[in-house]
């Protein structure tokens, strides 16, 4: 197990090392040179110079490129000229309420999903499997920008139970925070919800059908007992699988989601760095972001080599 | 005399037709694959869906009642009525035609995003599968970090460093869309490559270009068709994110994403503005995921759930 787990470790650091010349590549990329980004309209060449020189822009790529690495190692980011602060700060400051929103949107995912993938598996092939699975696959295809302006529509403007928009932490006002996450929280997690049903379903089904099932339904245990006690647990498995394989697109969909929301995130940092060319800012989020998705595969690997140990072979 | 080359053998001695790796749904003939795929309701409301939409992309200029970018042909922000069907916008542009003109866009990129990633990631993938060792590890090391990248996020660096443009956006949304295919293309090249057959070209001297693309390909493809049609709606609605974010072709170019990011401003007095171009989005998002998911149930039995 120590083994896997160092191994799965190497290979997400190498992962991490190709995202970053990507990322750094990316970035030398962008048309327009960002030091006359920083400075504005009006320079002299002498600041000009000195913040080329400042930035390291005046060395090799190569030499660019591992200064930018030392520093993001020491966690240093860097500074937007343009926000007047350390990127690290703003980094930190919109990861929150992404982070907030993503495990809200988990948490609504999987208590909308288990139900109604186990109530399909359950009553296969009747109206209320074809049901919950129309549902699913519905609010998984609705983007979830659109899905997020139907809801205010209606629970907002129309029927006025919930505010529309803005972010409050956890740790300021619980119950203005809860209350204000209810509408993304169930955008960004139907969708996900979606998805999971229709996994918990198909891997309900196959769990019902294997042998050790079939013996406990013979000696005369229940079919609730079954499931609850016996298949359920099984088939929660491939659903931590998908955390981990979808969670790059529930990052993604946090990303429009915030938008909508007005939630001052990591995916709104990003959006308004890139249309004010805030170059540093929009290096530091997507690194941020990725570093984000490859943790939690790595989480989800490790916690699925301990689940299953038929799978620890790397 | 000339001596043979390896050429002049594959002509006159094809390989065997069937390959054990070609799927049971390609072997068995288009008839039968037919009669499978329309046994499953929702795929063939899928197919409906997408076929309604191609017919919508081309007859546009015939279908739109109105010209999708003159302002002022209805009072601005009407809802539904008969002149109308899907009311105005701010503009007093007629939607529907929008709406119209907007399933253009977003098909054409869907289609185009798709099958440029498929060429590239395919491409990427055989030659990682086929030849393995270092060209494997560097190729796919570069993937597994293409990978990592939220799709979304992906494309809106993209777009950060090439600007707006419908084009763009189509470049945009294939690099996000290259790695999933070089990985199923890799996976299966990898099975296929130790088939009887393919060493029997090689033992006959077929250099290893016809080889890949002749013999190899061929039957690696009911995967990644399946893999195609399921990232369509993705491509779709990654455009219309980067839409809806402002960083899609510029206004006044009718698309999707931007005509909701434009209602959201008018939710109150007139909600149709959002809705209807969503309602247009989601439907062909639904009958493009149905449409995959039946192709994958009837050409690749394998990934049936």
């Amino acid at each position: 197990m120590l083994r896997f787990t160092l191994s799965r470790i190497g290979q997400t650091l190498g992962v991490l090392l190709i995202v970053s010349v990507i990322i750094f590549a990316l970035m030398r990329l962008i048309p327009g040179d960002p030091v006359l980004i920083m400075l504005g309209d009006e320079y002299t060449e002498e600041a000009y110079r000195q913040l080329r020189a400042k930035l390291g822009l005046d060395r090799s790529v190569l030499l660019q490129y591992l200064i930018w690495m030392q520093n993001v190692l020491r966690g240093d980011f860097g500074y937007s000229y343009l926000n007047h602060q350390r990127v690290s700060v703003l980094l930190w400051d919109a990861f929150v309420p992404t982070l907030v929103l993503v495990v809200a949107s988990v948490i609504v995912g999987v208590l909308v999903a288990v139900p109604s993938g186990l109530v399909a598996a359950m009553r296969k092939d009747s109206p209320l499997d074809w049901g919950s699975m129309t549902f699913a696959i519905l609010v998984y295809s609705m983007p979830s920008f659109w899905k997020g302006i139907i809801l205010i529509w209606i629970f907002s403007v129309y029927l006025g139970w919930f505010p529309a928009m803005g972010y409050v932490a956890p740790w300021q006002d619980l119950g203005q925070a809860l209350w204000r996450l209810v509408l993304p929280a169930v955008t960004l997690g139907t969708f996900f919800s979606g998805l999971v049903a229709r996994i918990i379903r198909s891997s309900l089904l196959e769990v019902l059908d294997q042998d050790y099932i079939k013996a406990a339904r013979a000696k005369g245990v229940r079919q609730s007992a079954l499931v609850y006690r016996h298949a359920l647990a099984n088939a929660l498995i491939p659903v931590v699988t998908v955390i981990g394989l979808q969670f790059g697109t529930l990052l993604g969909g946090a990303v429009l989601t915030e938008t909508v929301f007005a939630i001052p995130g990591l995916g709104r940092l990003t959006v308004s760095a890139i249309l004010i060319r805030d170059y540093q800012v929009v290096q530091g989020a997507i690194l941020l972001g990725v570093l984000f998705v490859v943790a939690i595969n790595l989480a989800v690997d490790v916690a699925y080599g301990f689940l299953n140990p038929k799978i620890r072979v790397a | 005399m000339r001596s043979l080359d390896a050429d002049d053998l594959t002509l006159r001695a094809p390989l065997p037709p069937t390959a054990v790796a070609v799927p049971a749904g390609v072997r068995a003939g288009v008839g039968v694959w037919w009669r499978r795929f329309a046994r499953n309701r929702g795929a063939v409301f899928g197919l409906a869906v997408f076929l309604g939409m191609v017919a919508m992309a081309l007859f546009a200029g015939v279908l739109a009642p109105y010209d999708p970018l003159a302002q002022g042909v209805g009072a601005p922000l009407a809802g539904p009525s008969w002149a109308h069907w899907a009311g105005t916008d701010s503009f007093g542009r007629d939607m529907l035609s929008r709406i119209i003109y907007g399933a253009r866009i977003a098909l054409v990129v869907g289609i185009v995003a798709v099958l440029l990633a498929l060429v590239i990631g395919v491409t990427l993938g055989l030659v990682a599968g086929y030849y393995g060792g270092g060209v494997d590890a560097a190729i796919m090391r570069v993937m597994d970090g293409l990978f990592a990248f939220p799709i979304i996020i992906l494309a809106i660096a993209m777009m950060a460093i090439m600007g707006f443009g419908v084009r763009n956006v189509i470049i945009a949304v294939a690099v996000g869309f290259i790695a999933p295919f070089a990985r199923v293309t890799r996976g299966d090249v990898l099975a296929v490559k130790e088939e009887p057959y393919i060493e029997a070209a090689r033992l006959v001297g077929v250099r290893n270009l016809p080889i890949m693309f002749r013999h190899v390909l061929p039957n690696i493809l009911a995967p990644v068709i399946v893999q195609a049609a399921l990232r369509v709606s993705g491509a779709i609605i990654t455009e219309a994110g980067l839409s809806f974010l402002g960083l899609g072709p510029p206004p006044p170019t009718p698309v999707w994403g931007s005509m909701i990011a434009e209602g959201r401003n008018f939710i109150v007095m007139a909600p149709h503005v959002s809705t209807i171009p969503g309602i247009a989005l989601m439907i062909t998002v639904v009958g493009l995921n149905l449409f995959g998911d039946g192709l994958r149930d009837t050409l690749d039995p394998r990934l049936k759930r």
